[in-house]
């Protein structure tokens, strides 16, 4: 039985070079074929959106369109190539992949179109339809999906007053101030809570 | 440069279609020449594949950009291969000649 197909992966935008080579090699090596390290387009992306952007693997898995845990294989991976092209010299090659690329969509705050831009090497000046140059990068909002809205059931307590709010997504309640006697927060049936009581 | 509008019809007063393949007109206006030419869309009835086929008819006649009001999945990885640029307007009231007029400001 063949395995589960991959799901396709979506990469924003292809790397700016294809490949990195070692310089001041110690050890000539005379075997080409183990030199290089290929990282796949998909490894490059997730190192981009984890490492370069910043984002958490939450995010960066709904930016590549797969699953959380797959994102996080993936990123391994990449780190885990990487790794073997410092420590044993190798260059790395950034080629194939199971991957599709997403042109960058825009949406005109004049007319309100939405447009694409299929070819990448040349920028976006001006809207197409209306020539306004009042346009900006289209991100769909991930904050409004529904697997979010059941992330959010956590609640904030303030330990001093006992006040409660529903957590904010993205912020941990130890960084939230309690509105009411503006004590630090922390998250309900936490352990340190309990012990507290 | 030529543009490709989903027309419902076949004259400048036809509404803007909100489907890409299934259109019933695809209105084809030269931006250097101001002419426009009407195509019925063959793949109007069409049970599946009428994206790809009307991709190719919009093709042929080297359209660099297509305004409609939607495009199905199966289209974007053709138009992007392609450099065709994809505008999305989410107004079905837009008449074909108020989209022209803007163009050419």
């Amino acid at each position: 039985m063949s395995p589960r197909p991959l799901r396709l992966r979506k990469v924003s935008n292809p790397p700016v070079v294809s490949g990195f080579k070692p310089y001041g090699n110690k050890k000539k090596s005379s075997d080409d074929e183990n030199d290089s390290v290929f990282l796949h387009l998909e490894e490059y992306e997730a190192l981009r959106l984890c490492d370069y952007e910043m984002l958490d693997q939450y995010h960066a898995a709904l930016m590549m369109n797969v699953s959380r845990p797959t994102l996080t294989r993936i990123y391994a991976k990449a780190r885990q190539k990487i790794a073997e092209a410092f420590v044993l010299g190798k260059q790395i090659i950034i080629e194939g992949g199971k991957i599709y690329f997403d042109s960058e969509w825009y949406t005109c705050k004049t007319c309100g179109c939405y447009f694409n831009n299929p070819d990448k090497l040349e920028e976006i000046k001006e809207c197409p339809m209306c020539r306004s140059i009042n346009f900006v990068s289209y991100e769909p909002d991930y904050e409004k999906t529904e697997d979010t809205l059941i992330r959010c059931m956590d609640i904030c307590i303030c330990p001093s007053c006992g006040m409660g709010t529903p957590r904010r997504f993205g912020y941990a309640c130890k960084d939230e101030i309690c509105p009411g006697c503006g004590n630090k927060m922390v998250k309900k049936e936490a352990s340190h809570i309990r012990n507290f009581k | 440069m030529k543009v490709a509008i989903t027309s419902t019809g076949n004259n400048l007063e036809s509404k803007l279609d909100q489907r890409f393949g299934r259109c019933s007109y695809f209105a084809v206006y030269d931006l250097e020449t101001k002419g426009i030419e009407f195509i019925p869309n063959p793949n109007k009835d069409a049970q599946e594949g009428a994206g790809p086929a009307s991709v190719q008819l919009i093709a042929s006649r080297n359209v660099q950009k297509i305004i409609s009001g939607e495009f199905g999945i199966k289209i974007k990885s053709l138009l992007d291969s392609l450099k065709i640029q994809m505008i999305v307007l989410k107004d079905p009231e837009k008449k074909i000649g108020e989209i022209i007029n803007m163009l050419n400001d």
